[in-house]
């Protein structure tokens, strides 16, 4: 992938992109900030999430056989898939042995992580993003750029514009409400045909084996009922202990995610029951990375995330480059420690240092994952470039002593001119393509401490 | 009481006048300042780059320096919020927090004229958790007129080398900053950080804004 600071180039320079961001992030942020002082146990609760969250991570190898055990109990089958090309063959499988040409798709991070539409497609099975926002960018060949909003980079005309040229020809209005009964008319017929349907999961419950989806349009429980047949992709990460855990996540999800008390949709399904809903279900519990992440004693806490969001509305960094700079469909300051750790290479080394640490995502973190501590950690582990390091080696050497840090200051002064610089030599030189730079002064400050005594 | 000043290796060199005022505001007010020769740099700088052996060197450096006095002032908010969060060093505290906090002080007899703008940097926010002290001590500074920074707990983009290796989203969130600074009509824009400062007053600069960037230390320390 293209490194951080390239990718964000090309983006910065969307004068428009930036002004959508920066209008969406700021009005989810403003309702978040409303429902979360409005709670009077927030702290308890982020406490709460975060212990549970542990103590899954902890306990992960004695929850997932727990919840396969209660999935089969319940009438299911689990399928164990250690990366994405198991998990894609998987669901493949299910959608062949079902003889279908389409699939319908509830909002799914995990399975867009592991790119199941495209192995769909090479398998001439067509996923169908059911959607709002999932649905223009799929008509559009375009990405994700956002957890929750993953159209945040689109604005209402260009969603006009693509639907008349796409699914309803002819459509003159850019409200919103026309625009979603245009998708609806365009959807509701697909659902009623579908024979198999496919979702990621917000939770899993270990004890009872129970799998649950949270939405705000409907067309979740459309994918995860209509069909006969239901294929559901479960990162590791995703699994709770007991039913009664998601009275907290239910609470600290949607207030940090959509910035509402509640979500409108929060479907909850336990195997298969007779004559009612799928009778046909799969559970695929995915590793991709996640195991090496886990072993990682500061890194795994990135585990503990429930994609709410909330990180990247709030990070000066993501709200300026949107997401696709970020390479992954995990982008902001979670995507920056996560990515990294799920891919395991090199490709992505430059994703810890997108971040000015400023803490933004720390403070409104749902499950309290320390994000610059991680950042940092993940730096520590980075290849450097030999130059830098070099540099950076030269610079702690002067701070090995006051003489040597005075000789520095010295040199400085002889080069530089006084007042104001406004051009320097690179690696300096990106500090002055935008900035001057004040100039060392006249007297520094140990002459002056002498000078007093 | 016998406090003594880590000017950080930023203030020093580029940032001595934030020094020296840190110096003459709590003399004035019946300390005594020491300023131990042997300092260098906390480690922040390589600890944030992922130089993690060469910030606990430099970090081992510092607690032995610093680690025995009573107080320990910085007009960095950063530096002290890396020292308190990574070496456990209760007895470092950024001026406006010993001022207020500790001393009990809110107006340290400053005069300074004109309207002036304060940016609360992230870390005097979130890590060293400042709160309110800058405000409080500005309100009591004859004839300064303080005006709201729209957005005032965004991040600056400085970022220490996030600057130089991010430079242009970095300049992005800078150019955002600057526009806000400038919709004040304030002369001076204020924060508790040199680091920030450079980055705020080189914006400015480039921009030919007549808004100066000014380190909150200077302002108290004016009569």
């Amino acid at each position: 992938m293209t490194a951080f600071p390239e990718a964000a180039r090309v983006e910065l320079a969307n004068g428009g992109l930036r002004a959508n961001l920066l209008n969406a992030t700021d009005t989810i942020r403003a309702k978040r900030a409303r429902v979360v002082a409005e709670a009077p146990d927030w702290e308890e609760l982020r406490e709460a999430g975060k212990a549970i969250k542990d103590d899954v991570l902890t306990r992960l190898d004695e929850y997932l056989l727990e919840f396969e055990a209660a999935v089969q109990a319940a009438g299911g089958r689990v399928h164990w898939a250690r990366d994405a090309a198991e998990a894609n063959a998987v669901v493949v499988e299910v959608a062949r042995s079902h003889g279908v040409d389409e699939v319908v798709k509830v909002k799914s991070l995990t399975t867009d992580e592991i790119e199941l539409n495209d192995a769909l497609a090479a398998a001439g099975i067509h996923a169908l993003e059911t959607d709002f926002a999932e649905l223009i960018l799929q008509l559009d060949h375009d990405r994700p750029s956002h957890i929750l909003v993953p159209a945040i980079h689109r604005n209402r005309a260009e969603i006009r514009d693509l639907f008349a040229r796409t699914i309803a020809p002819g459509i003159a209005s850019d409200d919103p409400h026309d625009l979603a009964e245009a998708s609806r008319l365009y959807l509701r017929e697909r659902f009623l045909a579908a024979r198999v349907g496919v979702s990621g999961a917000n939770f899993g419950v270990a004890e009872t084996g129970s799998v649950c989806v949270v939405e705000s349009e409907g067309n979740g429980r459309m994918c995860t009922t209509l069909p006969n047949v239901l294929v559901t992709v479960l990162g590791v990460e995703k699994l709770l202990p007991r039913f009664a855990d998601l009275e907290v996540f239910l609470q600290l999800l949607p207030r940090s995610s959509t910035g509402e008390r509640m979500n409108p949709y929060t479907s909850i399904w336990t195997g298969v029951s007779d004559g009612d809903g799928p009778q046909e279900l799969h559970v695929v519990l995915l590793d991709n990375g996640r195991t090496r992440a886990l072993a990682d004693d500061v890194g795994r806490q990135a585990l503990r995330c429930i994609r709410c969001s909330a990180c990247l509305n709030v990070c000066p960094v993501y709200t300026r480059t949107g997401g696709h700079a970020y390479g992954s469909v995990y982008p902001g300051p979670i995507g920056a420690i996560l990515t990294p750790q799920l891919r395991g290479d090199e490709s992505t080394s430059s994703l810890p240092f997108a971040s000015s640490l400023c803490g933004a995502c720390y403070e409104v973190c749902p499950v309290k994952i320390d994000i610059p501590r991680v950042l940092l950690h993940l730096r520590a582990k980075a290849t450097k470039p030999a130059a830098e390091r070099t540099l950076m080696g030269g610079v702690g050497w002067v701070f090995g002593g006051p003489r040597r840090l005075a000789l520095a200051q010295r040199l400085a002064r002889s080069v530089l001119r006084r007042g104001t610089v406004h051009r320097l030599p690179p690696p300096l030189s990106a500090w002055t393509r935008t900035r001057d730079l004040k100039g060392p002064p006249r007297e520094d400050f140990r002459s002056w401490w002498r000078s007093r005594a | 009481m016998r406090i003594a000043l880590f000017a950080t290796c930023i203030g020093e060199t580029l940032f001595p006048e934030a020094c020296r005022a840190t110096v003459e505001i709590l003399e004035r007010l019946g300390h005594e300042v020491v300023f131990p020769e042997a300092q260098t740099c906390c480690g922040q700088m390589h600890l944030n780059s992922g130089y993690a052996d060469e910030a606990a060197r430099l970090g081992r450096r510092f607690v032995r320096i610093f680690g025995d006095y009573e107080a320990v002032v910085s007009p960095s908010s950063s530096c002290v919020g890396t020292v308190r969060e990574q070496y456990g060093l209760e007895n470092v505290l950024e001026l406006s927090e010993l001022l207020v906090h500790r001393l009990g002080i809110e107006d340290v007899g400053a005069a300074f004229a004109g309207r002036v703008t304060y940016h609360s940097t992230c870390h005097s926010l979130r890590l060293t958790r400042v709160g309110n002290a800058p405000v409080r001590l500005l309100g009591n500074v004859r004839g300064l007129e303080l005006v709201e920074l729209p957005r005032a707990d965004e991040c600056c983009g400085f970022g220490g080398t996030f600057s130089i290796k991010n430079a242009d989203t970095s300049s992005a969130m800078l150019a955002d900053k600057c526009a806000a600074v400038e919709s004040t009509g304030a002369a001076v824009c204020t924060a508790l950080d040199g680091s920030c400062l450079l980055q705020i007053g080189g914006g400015l600069s480039r921009r030919g804004s007549a808004v100066r960037a000014l380190h909150l230390a200077e302002i108290l320390a004016s009569t």
